[in-house]
Formats: structure tokens, C-alpha cells, sequence
């Protein structure tokens, strides 16, 4: 045990990562938000694509992913710009409501250069403040943790997963909260978290959700064939969507399912391992589980995923010896003995779990270093 | 001789390479549920990563991994086989 030192929040909560966001409510405030990291560097600017003429249940996912992403413990603080002052403030009073410093600017009525002057000392303001709150012991069990794999093969299956699988079941034993998803590609072992949920009313909304999931698909007159598995995952020796999600369901321990989370939601049924309906595609799944609260990311790859997140840090692990030796600077932890038998299983989770502590410390992963800051939002319908 | 594939579970049809495996090699793989090993001789390339049968399968035979089915035999494949999208389906999609 390495021991954590992290950032308690306003609203007791525990971060590891202390950022000052510039959070567009929509695509037309990114040039905003950009200009203000560009006045204030020690920022971080949130641009996306999204944020105009959304409806229904596809706008409340828009609100609830940046709310959550403002309100996620790796946050001190949040500048949120809009195009116009209604949308702008919901997503700031949502911030807000967990205590952590918020300021609020729209554009309209005012133009981009003055909303850029307001909000850049509002930012500068802001930062010098975040700068002077200090990291304090923690319990390993106070995090939020989340789990998604890609660009997988088969050593996913045999070894990073199950890496990740041994300490996601000494998180959930000490106390933490684990999220996973990654609805479709659970294909062919959805029986296998159905048996694990803590109760038959779990259950079934985990089967009413992952049936909806595919659902949605068919109804598009599509098959996965060719998607799922990908070409990379078939390139890497995975041949159907049944192997892929057997080695996917490595990675989720042995614990039981506590909780079904829709996207980008906080969880509400205490610790443990929930179960949060998302896509499979890394970027929109680590923004939606950030936007829930996750404050660290486990992503075992097998070809070689590269993805980052601005807020949450993603460790990265493979088994494939290809991959930790041709793309060095993305691998965080190599576990490839485990192939060569080199490497027991509770030796590799070991120095996983002293990897998460390190990067809770403030150790950088790979993709903080290289700047992998993929922020992608998740829709769920064509705009108005 | 140093173990070339691993095999998740007894009565699993098909074990992982570890290492590039080339026709004519005899091959050992090990069963991680209880270390005992099993040897073949390869039939095809079988790069690392790719799957390698240890029980044969004939057409429309469920194929299990993990022991549990991954999947449909399309054409049936010898021990030593290499086992990929050619000669096995998704049940699903």
C-alpha cells in the first residue's frame, strides 16, 4: 500500500486531480472557452460538438453528462459559458449545488470578446484559488473508479483484464465504487452480470436495458457485423462478439452488480460495482462515466487504444507484447509476463493497485502527459 | 518445452498463442484453471494473439472458450487449427 493523498471536496467528496474547467454549454461557446485558456493557461478549456436544439431524454443526457463533468471531484473549480443565459445558468447552478466555486457567463446581449475579458478574471480568480488547496490522506475506499477496455484482443481476455479484475474486487472490498458499461459488448455474457446483480429487480432492469441497447440497433435495420468486433479486435485474433465480451467481463471482478446507472449518472445505492448503460466507443463511455463521478480510469488495451480524458486520468495496461513495445509512451503498465507465465495474477494486481495510488498521488498517466484530452458526448437522438 | 498458448478452461475448444506458432511445429498450450498441459501439432500459422484448436469441431458445432459457447464452427476445423472468423460465426449477429 502506496497510501493516497487526495483532494476533499465541498461536498465531502474525494478528487485526485485539481482542475479549473471552461465548460461550454454549447458548440458555439468553444471559441469562448478556448480564449479564455488561451488568456488563463493553467485552465482547461472542455470544448464539444454539441448543445443546440436537443430535446427529450437526448437533452437531459447533454445536461447531465456536463453538469456531472463540472461537478466531478478532479474539479475545483468551473467557468460555464453559454450562448444565451437560461441553458448557461441550469448547468452552472447544477455545478454548484455541490458546493465547489462556479461562475456563469452567455454571450449573447454581450458578444465574445467581453465574455472572454469577464470570464478570464473570473478564471484567473478562480485558478490562484484552486492553487492553494492542499492534498490530504484519503481512503482507498472514498474513490470512484471506472472501467472500460478497447482496441482489445485476446489478451485482453487472458491478462489485462483480469488484472484489472483483481483490483476492481479489492476496491469494491474496501469500500470504493466501481463503474462498467459497455451495454452491447457484454453480448454473449449478459447472463453472466444478470446472475451477478444483488437483486431480481436489478436484474431486470439490467436485461430491460441491455435489450433496449440492442434493440436500438436492430431497429436502425443494422447488425454489428463488421463493428463489433472491430477490425482491430479481429486483426488482434478476436472473432466474434461473444469471445470479445467474455474477455470484456474479466475485467469486472467477482463482486455482485449493486446498481444500474443510466448514462453519465451519479450512483445511488452507496459503494460498490454498478453497472452504467453506455456505448462501447472509449471517448463517449470514460465522459460519461467522469460525468457520474468516476476520479480514475482503468483501460487494459491489447492493439493499442491511445485515449485520454481531460478530467479523469486513464491508466492504461496490456498484456500484448507487441503493443507495450511498439507504442511505449501509451502503456502505463505492462503485464505481458502474465503470458509468459513470468507474472502471477495477484502480482500483476498488486502493481496495478500501486499504479492507481501513485496516479491518485498526482503521478501522470501517459495520456496526461501526451495531452489525450478526449471530451465526446454522447447523443441519443438527430437534433430538432 | 516453454508453453506456446494458454487455454482458459478444461473442455474449452480452442487455446490462445502466446507466440507466433508455424505449421508442422509441435506445440504445448497450458489450461490456467489447473496448469496441466496439452501438445498439438499446428496445421496453419497461428500468429499471437490468434486462437489455435485443441478438439476438434464439424460444421454448426457450438465452439466454447472460457467454457462458454463464443461462438459457431462454419465448415469444422481439425485439432491444430488455426480458429478465426473463417471457420467460425458469432451466434448473435
Amino acid at each position: 500500500m502506496v497510501g493516497i493523498e487526495g483532494y476533499r471536496r465541498e461536498n465531502g467528496r474525494v478528487g485526485v486531480r485539481n482542475h479549473v474547467v471552461v465548460l461550454p454549454v454549447d458548440d458555439l461557446s468553444n471559441a469562448a472557452c478556448l480564449s479564455v485558456g488561451a488568456q488563463v493557461p493553467g485552465t482547461l478549456p472542455l470544448p464539444h460538438a454539441y448543445g443546440r436544439l436537443q430535446y427529450g431524454e437526448d437533452l437531459e443526457l447533454h445536461f447531465r453528462t456536463l453538469i456531472g463533468t463540472g461537478a466531478n471531484p478532479n474539479v475545483a473549480a468551473a467557468i460555464v459559458i453559454g450562448i444565451e443565459p437560461n441553458w448557461t445558468a441550469r448547468v452552472a447552478e447544477g455545478i454548484a449545488a455541490t458546493g465547489k466555486p462556479v461562475e456563469a457567463f452567455s454571450i449573447e446581449g454581450r458578444g465574445d470578446l467581453e465574455t472572454v475579458r469577464l470570464a478570464s478574471h473570473a478564471a484567473q480568480r478562480l485558478l490562484q484559488n484552486a492553487s492553494e488547496l492542499r492534498r490530504e490522506a484519503v481512503e482507498l475506499g472514498e474513490l470512484v473508479v471506472s472501467i472500460k477496455c478497447g482496441e482489445s484482443d485476446t489478451t485482453t481476455g487472458l491478462a489485462s483484464c483480469p488484472t484489472v479484475g483483481v483490483v476492481v474486487d479489492e476496491l469494491v472490498d474496501a469500500g470504493a465504487t466501481v463503474f462498467f458499461g459497455e451495454t452491447p459488448e457484454l453480448t454473449g455474457g449478459e447472463h453472466l452480470i444478470a446472475a451477478r446483480c444483488a437483486t431480481d429487480e436489478l436484474r431486470e432492469q439490467f436485461m430491460d436495458t441491455y435489450r433496449r441497447y440492442v434493440q436500438g440497433i436492430e431497429s436502425n435495420g443494422a447488425d454489428l457485423l463488421g463493428s463489433q468486433p472491430t477490425q482491430g479486435n479481429i486483426a488482434g485474433g478476436l472473432s466474434t462478439i461473444e469471445e470479445k465480451a467474455l474477455g470484456n467481463i474479466e475485467k469486472t471482478g467477482t463482486k455482485p452488480v449493486v446498481g444500474v446507472l443510466e448514462p453519465a449518472a451519479a450512483p445511488t445505492n452507496g459503494a460498490g460495482l454498478y453497472f452504467m448503460d453506455s456505448s462501447s466507443a472509449a471517448a463517449e463511455h470514460i465522459t460519461l462515466m467522469c460525468a457520474g463521478g468516476a476520479v480514475l480510469h482503468f483501460f487494459p488495451t491489447g492493439q493499442g487504444n491511445v485515449i485520454g480524458n481531460p478530467v479523469e486520468p486513464v491508466i492504461k495496461l496490456t498484456a500484448n507484447p507487441h503493443t507495450a513495445a511498439t507504442m511505449v509512451e501509451h502503456i502505463d503498465l505492462d503485464v505481458s509476463g502474465l503470458l509468459r507465465r513470468e507474472l502471477t495474477l495477484e502480482t500483476a494486481g498488486t502493481q496495478l493497485r500501486e499504479l492507481l495510488e501513485r496516479t491518485a498521488n498526482g503521478r501522470l498517466t501517459c495520456a496526461e502527459t501526451l495531452g489525450h484530452r478526449e471530451f465526446v458526448l454522447t447523443r441519443l437522438y438527430q437534433s430538432a | 518445452m516453454e508453453h506456446r498458448f494458454l487455454i482458459h478452461k478444461r473442455g474449452d475448444y480452442v487455446g490462445v498463442a502466446v507466440a507466433d506458432i508455424e505449421p508442422g511445429e509441435r506445440v504445448v498450450g497450458i489450461y490456467m484453471d489447473d496448469d496441466s498441459a496439452v501438445e498439438v501439432e499446428a496445421v496453419d500459422p497461428v500468429p499471437l494473439g490468434h486462437k489455435i484448436a485443441v478438439v476438434p469441431a464439424g460444421d454448426g458445432d457450438t465452439v466454447l472458450e472460457y467454457g462458454i459457447p463464443i461462438g459457431i464452427a462454419t465448415g469444422g476445423f481439425g485439432v491444430g487449427s488455426h480458429v478465426h472468423t473463417h471457420n467460425l460465426r458469432s451466434a448473435r449477429w
